[in-house]
């Protein structure tokens, strides 16, 4: 493995940073959830994960983050030192998933404190990240005293404090309203464009994963499988102009057919 | 218009007078807030109306059926007894709170550490839980006469049976609520690689805590009722005795009032602690907790 990664690197200006390679998830219960799934996720990529529901988006998360094992496959990271058991990734889930009991910069620090980080230490990262989605003047409340998207964008803050080479996002603005969401869209594009993280994200939206990628993989259902891989290569910056524009419009239209497609494939849904 | 303003930014403190000095209300508002108004007084002023009432039949009932006072004394002379007796009864007082207080500790302590002993580990909940579960659907009562032959010391025989009373509560509401984290959370936390007891101390404890302090708000009670029903068995005099022994006493020479006065103190006492794991509860909950939230409407 690592003679063959080696000279990726070398020779490959965008090494990948994940490979999962011949993945298969059956679950207890029988389902199959993923079949011999094989996907490169490359440095500085923006690719979304575009689905029906029950197409094995989430399982395909999980397994990236190690939270769930394979039945078949591995998963490679050609860039770590062998045996390395935690990986520069951050997860954000569907749900803000923020401890209730705990305020917004204490649930920020979270991840720090995990690694022994002091409150004080953590202090600036922590102010840092909240600058970064806005809430900084929040750091003080808890999150029932926050909005929908707000929370969402704790969550998110709360991933960044790590500064992650890889960031992990399952469906994050499923649960938003149009406006609230297409905010977050701008703000995340824009950290990432500064950043240059790595981004895999999943979502059901058509529109939200052509405005946000450079990479849009579609997968089919019965069994999960990728059944597409496409490209968008619209030039970033992308703003609300593009949003508008006849090009935007026309990867909508490719992708939507692909997504029919996977969705005939997978028989029903 | 000024007032409007401010009372939009600082809603909280809208009061009855400022939100009438608001001019143009509606008949609606006017309804809403009288309505509110009312609520907020009859809380207090019905149930204590209520009491005084009942209280007032008692004296009532007595008169009326001509009832002597060693069968049913009225309630003037219970008061009174209290105030003759108060050195008599303060001591038994005394004495069933440190019972009481001593078991609530112990049950306390030996109830939430057992409860992360056996989320910790599967086996040990597998070996331990069944005697949890034996000592609990037991009478205390059954056992307690055993208990007093056993152990040497009256005050550790007192504690042991208040402790078996109170300590169930709060360990089988504490390991369920240390398993009912956020599974989420719980991902997340694995995800960054946090160790078992970050886990329990940043995660599982505080998840648990409203499930905790409903189980304390139970044992409170429990405590005094275990601590009353040891002394009965135990049925002591002397220097060790409690309120219990004093109204049992009492019935040995029909003396009705003492009888009264020492229940009294018992319900009183059974009230103020309810009402202090109330407000405890409630001072620990109230930022977060959806039961300590008053609901924005
Ligand atoms: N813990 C589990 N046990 C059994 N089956 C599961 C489990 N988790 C998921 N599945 C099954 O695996 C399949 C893929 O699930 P997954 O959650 O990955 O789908 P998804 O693409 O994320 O769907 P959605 O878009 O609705 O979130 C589904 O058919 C689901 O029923
Ligand atoms: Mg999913």
């Amino acid at each position: 493995m690592t003679a063959m990664a080696q000279t990726n690197m070398q020779t490959d200006p965008n090494p990948a940073i994940v490979s999962l390679k011949g993945i298969s998830k059956t679950f207890s219960n029988g389902t199959v959830a993923l079949n011999n799934m094989s996907l490169d996720i490359r440095q500085g990529e923006f690719v979304s994960l575009l689905g029906p529901s029950g197409c094995g988006k989430s399982t395909a998360l999980r397994i990236i983050t190690g939270l769930t094992g394979p039945t078949s496959g591995r998963v490679d990271w050609p860039q770590e030192t062998a045996g390395a058991t935690e990986h520069e990734l951050s997860f954000v889930f569907q749900e803000p998933t923020l401890m209730p009991w705990a305020t917004v910069f204490a649930n920020v620090w979270l991840p720090l404190r995990l690694k022994g980080i002091s409150q004080r230490q953590a202090h600036d990262s922590v102010m840092e990240a909240l600058e970064m989605v806005g809430l900084a003047e929040f750091a003080k409340s808890y999150p029932r005293e926050l909005s929908g998207g707000m929370k969402m964008r704790v969550s998110i803050a709360r991933a960044l404090v790590t500064k992650p080479k890889l960031l992990l996002m399952d469906e994050p603005f499923a649960a938003l309203d149009e406006i609230t969401r297409f905010k977050l869209n701008n703000d995340l594009l824009h950290l990432w464009e500064t950043f240059g993280w790595t981004v895999v994200f999943v979502t059901h939206s058509v529109f939200e994963s052509v405005y946000l990628s450079d990479r849009i993989v579609v997968m089919a259902a019965r069994p999960g499988r990728v059944v597409n891989d496409m490209a968008i290569d619209a030039p970033y910056p992308r703003d609300e102009s593009f949003r508008t524009s006849a090009v935007y419009s026309g990867f909508c239209r490719d992708v939507s057919q692909a997504l029919h497609a996977a969705m005939d494939a997978g028989d029903d849904m | 218009m000024t007032v409007a303003l401010s009372d939009k930014a600082n809603p909280a403190k809208t009061s009855y007078a400022a939100s009438l000095d608001a001019a143009p209300l509606d008949e609606e508002e006017l309804k809403r807030v009288r309505a509110a108004r009312i609520e907020s007084i009859g809380r207090w002023v019905v149930p204590l109306a209520i009491l005084v009432l009942s209280v007032w039949l008692w004296d009532r009932i007595c008169i009326w059926n001509e009832i002597p006072h060693y069968i049913l004394p009225r309630p003037g002379l219970v008061f009174e007894t209290l105030l003759i007796d108060w050195p008599i009864l303060w001591v038994a007082l005394l004495n069933t709170l440190k019972i009481t207080f001593g078991a609530l500790f112990i049950a306390t302590a030996g109830g939430l550490g057992l409860a992360v002993l056996f989320t910790q580990s599967k086996w040990i909940e597998i070996s331990f839980f069944p005697f949890a579960v034996i000592l609990q659907v037991t009478p205390i009562i059954a056992i307690a006469p055993l208990i007093l032959i056993y152990v040497d010391s009256l005050t550790a025989s007192l504690l042991i049976c208040a402790w078996i009373v109170a300590f169930f509560p709060i360990l089988s509401n504490t390991v369920l609520g240390l398993n009912s984290a956020d599974h989420n959370l719980r991902n997340l936390f694995q995800l960054y690689g946090a160790s078992r007891w970050q886990t329990l101390r940043y995660l599982r404890l505080p998840a648990a805590m409203p499930y905790f302090l409903g189980g304390l708000k139970i044992a409170g009670g429990l405590s005094l009722i275990g601590a009353i029903v040891a002394e009965f068995v135990a049925g002591s005099a002397g220097s060790g005795s409690g309120l219990a022994n004093q109204i049992l006493e009492a019935s040995y020479r029909l003396n009705m009032p003492r009888m009264f006065a020492a229940l009294l103190m018992i319900s009183v006492t059974g009230i103020l602690i309810f009402l202090t794991m109330n407000l405890l509860s409630h001072l620990l909950l109230r930022k977060w907790h959806e039961s300590a939230l008053k609901r924005e409407v």
